[in-house]
């Protein structure tokens, strides 16, 4: 079963996301904050990774370096989910190696498409 | 009138609350149970006799079971589901049917989201500039996605887990009010931010407050404020406050608030004092607990002393219900009574007003009215209590017989 791991921390969009997700057939690992989430892609070794762009402590931008930052997660598929309107941080996200952007409110079917697309399903 | 197609829907769900078999209430009125299941299950139009006697057996008027589900209602939730491309627009009636309270719910929410929706569109430049915005927006934006995402799964998902089901209603109704109260907080931002624009620096007044509110509302060292207005202010305010610690004497009034309460009229009479500056002896002693505003004769605030949980305007009129207004109607009547604030989780406070006649120019001058409101906490939550607000534009209560201007809040 392909792994995604969502990289959240509002537990309801967490716990939504989960759901549908898994309903897709999709196995889904939630990590609130950013050190574990680091840890989490060693340890689980995903085939996605949904990161929302503003976390406690590391923000999705500083994940994502992080991420990328490792040559073992250069073909990761990263889906960050922004806010409408953070133009700066995309642009940001898009320098630093992002796969694919989401706006925040999401729709439910826009994101399973989407995640089919980056797995290749 | 005409039988809705969710007749049969409703007949079972009566049948099943009451616990009844489908043979043994087919053989009550008559036919087979098969062909009950076809009518349960909106598989066969039901006959006006056959439906009276079904609910008779079922101890329910028969129009109970064919009234249909209002157009508007329908209107707006394929509204709602128009925006989420996949949902079964053509179940609405059966989802408003079955779950009428949640179809309100979602309607409203609906709303409320495409209110904030235009607003959050257009700040987008805004909030890649305001670190403060870009975080308001984000805590409002995170319970519109739970909000949007939860519901379309409860709306899509037939065979969902009473459990889930549960689980993602409580999610629902908990990112309902954080949504109110976050866009109540961005409102207020806004508001504030946008006046700031307008005026640019903050006014004297609030100038003076902000240094009071440092200082944790004792007069202190002038010099800290930027400009002379302030500064000017800052040193009647000190003067009046000596006076006041003269009128009232620390030791002895501390001694006399534990004993009477907060009741300024009391605590005058006790130490033969002006009422209003009791007001402020109270509002302004350490540790109390203890919020005040103070208004001239045409209403504008001239003072504030915010206590948590009562909104204090910081620019426009204030709620108009406000009992301070009450008492600049009647002078020298002291006025008490509890009020409630709007909003989705509503707080009690007993509030005091007073309201003293000044004429400093004596018999030929003008009579000068000020009128000063003391903001208590308010534990119990029996009996009556005044609704009012902070001021329109932010209140949500959509139909306040006073309301001045239409609320930014409401949908």
């Amino acid at each position: 079963m392909r792994q995604v791991l969502l990289i959240e921390d509002e537990a309801n969009i967490a716990e939504a996301l989960r759901f549908i997700l898994s309903r897709d057939g999709w196995a889904v690992s939630v990590v609130s904050d950013g050190a574990r989430a680091l840890a989490d892609v060693v340890r689980i070794r995903p085939d996605l990774v949904i990161l929302d762009s503003m976390l406690p402590g590391m923000s999705g931008l500083e994940i994502l370096l992080a991420l990328r930052a490792d040559p073992a997660n250069a073909a990761l598929p990263i889906l960050m989910l922004t806010a409408k309107g953070q133009l700066r941080d995309r642009e940001a996200a898009e320098r630093a190696g992002v796969t694919a952007f989401m706006s925040k409110p999401f729709d439910n079917s826009e994101i399973r498409a989407k995640v089919r697309e980056l797995l290749g399903a | 009138m005409p039988i809705s197609a969710l007749t049969g829907t409703r007949l079972r769900e009566r049948r099943v609350a009451l616990g009844q078999r489908q043979a043994d209430l087919a053989e009550t009125v008559g036919i087979s149970a098969s062909y009950l299941n076809l009518i349960e299950h909106n598989r066969r139009r039901i006959a006006e006799p056959l439906l009276a006697r079904l609910a008779e057996a079922l101890g329910q008027p028969p129009q109970s079971f064919h009234e249909g589900v209002g157009g508007t209602v329908l209107d707006d939730l394929r509204a709602a589901a128009a925006r989420l491309p996949g949902a079964e627009i053509d179940r609405s009636e059966d989802f408003a049917a079955r779950f009428p309270g949640w179809a309100a719910t979602v309607i409203g929410l609906h709303q409320r989201v495409a209110g904030l929706e235009r607003a959050l569109e257009a700040m987008n430049d805004r909030m890649s500039h305001d670190p403060h915005l870009s975080a308001s927006l984000h805590e409002v934006l995170s319970a519109v996605a739970s909000v949007r995402s939860t519901a379309v799964i409860l709306a899509d998902t037939e065979d969902i887990e009473p459990e889930w089901q549960a689980r993602f209603l409580g999610n629902l109704q908990d990112d309902s009010k954080r949504l109110a109260l976050g866009a109540e907080a961005l409102v207020r931002y806004l508001d504030t931010a946008g006046q700031e624009q307008e005026q640019g620096l903050a006014s004297p007044q609030e100038e003076l407050e902000a240094w009071l509110a440092a200082n944790d509302w004792k007069a202190g060292e002038v010099r800290g404020l930027a400009s002379g207005a302030a500064r000017q202010m800052a040193a009647a305010w000190q003067a009046q406050a000596a006076r006041d610690l003269a009128a009232y004497p620390a030791a002895g009034f501390a001694q006399a608030l534990a004993e009477l309460g907060p009741d300024p009229a009391e605590l005058a009479t006790r130490f033969g004092g002006d009422v209003l500056a009791a007001f402020r002896r109270i509002a302004l002693q350490p540790g109390m607990q203890a919020g005040l505003v103070v208004c001239d004769a045409s209403g504008t605030l001239t003072f504030r002393k915010p206590i948590s949980g009562f909104a204090l305007p910081r620019f426009g009129a204030a709620c108009p219900l406000w009992p301070l207004f009450a008492a600049l109607a009647r002078p020298m009547t002291p006025i008490e009574t509890v009020i409630e604030t709007a909003g989705p989780q509503p707080l009690r406070f007993r509030v005091r007003a007073f309201c003293q006649p000044r004429f400093p120019q004596g018999f030929r001058g003008p009579e000068l009215r000020e009128a000063a409101m003391l903001i208590l906490p308010e534990l119990g939550r029996g009996g009556e209590a005044l609704a009012i607000g902070s001021t329109c534009r932010i209140c949500q209560r959509a139909a306040c017989p006073a309301r001045r201007e239409p609320s930014i809040l409401s949908a």
